[in-house]
């Protein structure tokens, strides 16, 4: 398992949330939609230009952008699920 | 744990069957089908307007009971949360709070939540429970749960909410009866979930509560979901809203932020977190998983193709075009039968009635001035139809996704694109469809520039002015496309820049979050987009209609009075009227410009629609001009002349108006709806001065230049 953030994630990855953002709107509204510590969470795919990215979570697909998704920490999971 | 006394109701309210028929609120997540259940339950019997001081639609209905007794469903926005980030999540949180004097708090409350995400769709409905108030919980979307491999209980969620459950699928109208039936009930059970507020937290939420009671004069109940969104949202002004909490609460509120700051503590996050685990063991026993590591579901499948690096462009570019060329080739037809059927009715008026002011008034005023704006009607139905299919499909949110990256580099997201690229055909539903942009800012700057996209009333004098400036037989045809792309182009870049300015000056904020759900793809409810459709309709004809008949009116009174000696030609009844005197007026402003005063009476009748220019241009030059052949009118301009014999209309007047007409405000039905949809005149006057002031001062540089060029 190592460390890194949401958005260095290889497409199909799936990684479990390690810490997000205390404050912000954006940060509190992700968690009130699901995405909190603990969650485990599917990389889908980057929009055609690179941002914003497409996430699988709870089952359903959430696009937050590039420069939140950096600021949160993950691991990832290496069971092999693609 | 029990909550405390002093928080519970009285007594049960099992019995207290209300003297009227209950007021019904339904809430859910947006795409969990509660439009489809909204508009399952009440049919037609609706009337949407606004929520007064905000613009958020209101939408009440009636349904009936099995008994046939008359029940008042209201429709609230869609929302994650009742910790409200924009306008239409505050309508809701206050409407279920009690806050919003022209709403009654609902008796009851309806929650649908979508079978297959049961987890974020309960997040709301665990909010809702807080309030102390009769649920019923639709369990919707259950036949695509079952497609997915997912067995779903709704008898145990029952249990576990100690609610109604009703399963239900809107879109066949499957379970409806199941959903009267509880509806009708006299004696609905409150929630008897109960959910253990995190330790640390729990002596604020009760501090809070009772500060709210003593100084706020709130009920306990409703204190208590105060208080716990206050904890959510750390902003509390945007949580009071429109009722600012007293000094004493803020001071409570703030005492323990600062103290949990200072221990590093993520009291949010901790709150936030604990509702989910208590949705996550509900969940559990509700919901048995589909077989683990399934493949890709069609959804899946759709999107690899239509969010992909290369195919999803050409597919959004295939769906542009497929609007696009609807509008304009599907639209032609309706168009020329209320053409045929306005000018019929004229011509009708013309002969039963005795001639005189009062015929003139009703054929060339009110029936020419609002036929002019009913034959855009077909477009605006097409271009909402497509809208409402964009959206009921799921595609709309692709689309964003899409274009945010470009979007973003102006200010904007990717919410702003289909109603930018809607403006090409007209603004109207451009800027009525600006309305699924959450934060308030973005919609505004949408709002303020989607006029500048160039519409399809602006085609016509286009087109007249190319063929006044190039003439037929010398010029290749690529010419005269490549101006009118010109032009288009103009717009186009001329909407994101001011975008961008807006978005850096006078609208200046926090980078709006692009938080977005990509909802799996549905078929489209035929009925749903058809009502959305008529909806939108009915409300630009009512909004516009009545603005236009009134301004018709005016500028048919400024063109009729004072009136010639008898015998006169129609051009020099105009030259002689209020119009012409305007015009003459005017000129000393738009004479830098090139143009002269007869411009000027078309730029002042074509205020109320861009396109009576070209038929004031045909009175005021005396020449006929017929439906799609601008050739007489077009010799007729050519001949014009200033009084010291110069040319009036040379190249670079033609060039130069068209460039005017790029800019300016000349559409009295966008200032119309963009006074409704943002609930002020301010708006709509900064919209026209802002536009017509660049539009003059390009067309002077234009002219100006271009002189000095030796053109």
């Amino acid at each position: 398992m190592s460390a890194t953030n949401l958005s260095a994630l290889q497409p199909g990855a799936r990684a479990r949330v390690k810490d997000l953002p205390k404050s912000g709107t954006t940060f509190i509204r992700l968690r009130e939609m699901g995405l909190l510590t603990g969650t485990v969470v599917t990389f889908v795919r980057a929009a055609p230009m690179g941002d914003p990215l497409e996430f699988k979570l709870r089952g359903y697909l959430l696009s937050v952008r590039r420069a939140e998704a950096q600021q949160i920490e993950v691991e990832l999971l290496t069971d092999g699920a693609a | 744990m029990q909550l405390p006394a002093h928080i519970n109701p009285p007594a049960p309210k099992r019995n207290a069957a209300p003297a009227r028929a209950p007021v019904y609120a339904l809430v859910g997540n947006p795409n969990c089908g509660k439009s489809t259940l909204f508009n399952a339950l009440t049919g037609l019997k609706q009337k949407v307007g606004n929520y007064p001081g905000v613009t958020v639609e209101k939408k009440v209905g009636t349904a009936y009971s099995q008994h046939g007794q008359p029940l008042t469903v209201i429709d609230l926005p869609g929302a994650y949360s009742l910790a409200a980030r924009s306008p239409d999540e505050a309508v809701t949180r206050d409407v279920l709070l009690g806050r919003r004097s022209d709403t009654a708090q609902p008796d009851r409350i309806l929650c649908i939540v979508d079978a297959t995400n049961l987890e974020r769709n309960l997040y709301l409905v665990h909010q809702v429970l807080d309030l102390g108030r009769p649920v019923i919980v639709v369990l919707n979307m259950m036949d695509l749960a079952a497609e997915a491999g997912m067995a779903v209980f709704p008898d145990k969620l029952a249990q576990e909410l100690g609610v109604p459950v009703i399963p239900c699928e809107a879109v066949r109208g499957k379970g409806l009866i199941e959903l009267r039936l509880a509806m009708s009930r006299a004696d609905l059970p409150l929630s008897r979930h109960a959910w253990d507020v995190p330790g640390a937290i729990a002596p604020a939420v009760a501090e809070i509560q009772a500060s709210l009671v003593a100084h706020d004069a709130k009920s306990p109940l409703i204190a208590r979901a105060e208080s716990l969104l206050l904890l959510t949202d750390q902003d509390s002004v945007r949580v009071a809203g429109s009722t600012p909490l007293s000094a004493r609460t803020t001071e409570i509120l703030a005492g323990w932020q600062k103290r949990w700051s200072a221990e590093n503590m993520d009291w949010a996050g901790t709150l936030v977190s604990s509702r989910y685990d208590a949705i996550g063991r509900i969940a559990a026993e509700v919901v048995q998983p589909g077989t683990a590591g399934q493949g890709p579901s069609p959804s899946d499948r759709i999107d690899a193709v239509v969010t992909h690096p290369i195919w999803g462009w050409i597919t959004l570019g295939a769906v542009m075009c497929l609007i696009f060329v609807s509008i304009f080739t599907l639209a032609e037809y309706p168009m020329n039968w209320i053409d045929r059927h306005i000018a019929a009715l004229a011509d009708w008026v013309k002969g039963s009635m005795a001639p005189g002011d009062l015929r003139d008034l009703i054929t060339d005023g009110a029936i020419s001035g609002v036929g002019g704006v009913v034959i855009f009607l077909p477009q605006i139905l097409i271009l909402f139809f497509f809208i409402g299919l964009l959206e009921s499909t799921g595609y709309m949110a692709r689309a964003a996704f899409i274009m945010d990256r470009l979007m973003s580099r102006v200010g904007l997201n990717g919410k702003s694109f289909i109603p930018l690229l809607s403006s090409y055909a007209c603004a109207i539903p451009g800027i009525m469809a600006t309305r699924t942009i959450e934060d308030p800012k973005d919609r505004l700057v949408t709002i303020l520039v989607a006029p500048l996209m160039s519409c399809s009333a602006r085609l016509p004098v286009y087109l007249l002015m190319i063929a006044a400036l190039l003439p037929a037989e010398r010029v290749p045809l690529t010419t005269k496309v490549g101006i009118m792309f010109l032009m288009y182009f103009l717009g186009t870049f001329a909407a994101f820049g001011f975008a961008w300015l807006f978005k850096r000056t006078l609208l200046k904020g926090v980078p709006p979050m692009m938080i977005m759900e990509l909802p799996p793809y549905r078929m489209p409810g035929v009925k749903d987009v058809g009502l959305h459709m008529l909806e939108r309709a009915w409300i630009f004809l009512r909004r516009a209609g009545t603005v236009i008949l009134g301004i018709s009116i005016v500028l048919w009174f400024l063109s009729a009075y004072p009136k010639a000696p008898a015998g006169a030609s129609p051009s020099e009844q105009l030259s002689g009227s209020f119009a012409g005197m305007a015009g003459h007026a005017l000129e000393p402003v738009i004479k830098p410009l090139g143009f002269d005063w007869q411009i000027g009476i078309g730029l002042i009748s074509s205020f109320a629609a861009r396109e009576v220019f070209v038929s004031t241009m045909g009175v005021v030059f005396n020449a006929e001009a017929d439906d799609g052949d601008t050739a007489p009118l077009r010799s007729a301009l050519l001949k014009a002349r200033w009084p010291d014999g110069r040319m009036l209309f040379t190249p670079l007047v033609c060039f130069g108006l068209m460039i005017f007409y790029v800019f300016a405000m000349q559409c009295i039905s966008t200032i119309a709806i963009v006074k409704r949809e943002t609930n002020s005149w301010k708006w709509p006057l900064f919209q026209t001065a802002y536009m017509t002031g660049t539009a003059w001062i390009l067309a002077l540089l234009v002219y100006q230049v271009g002189r000095g060029l030796g053109f």
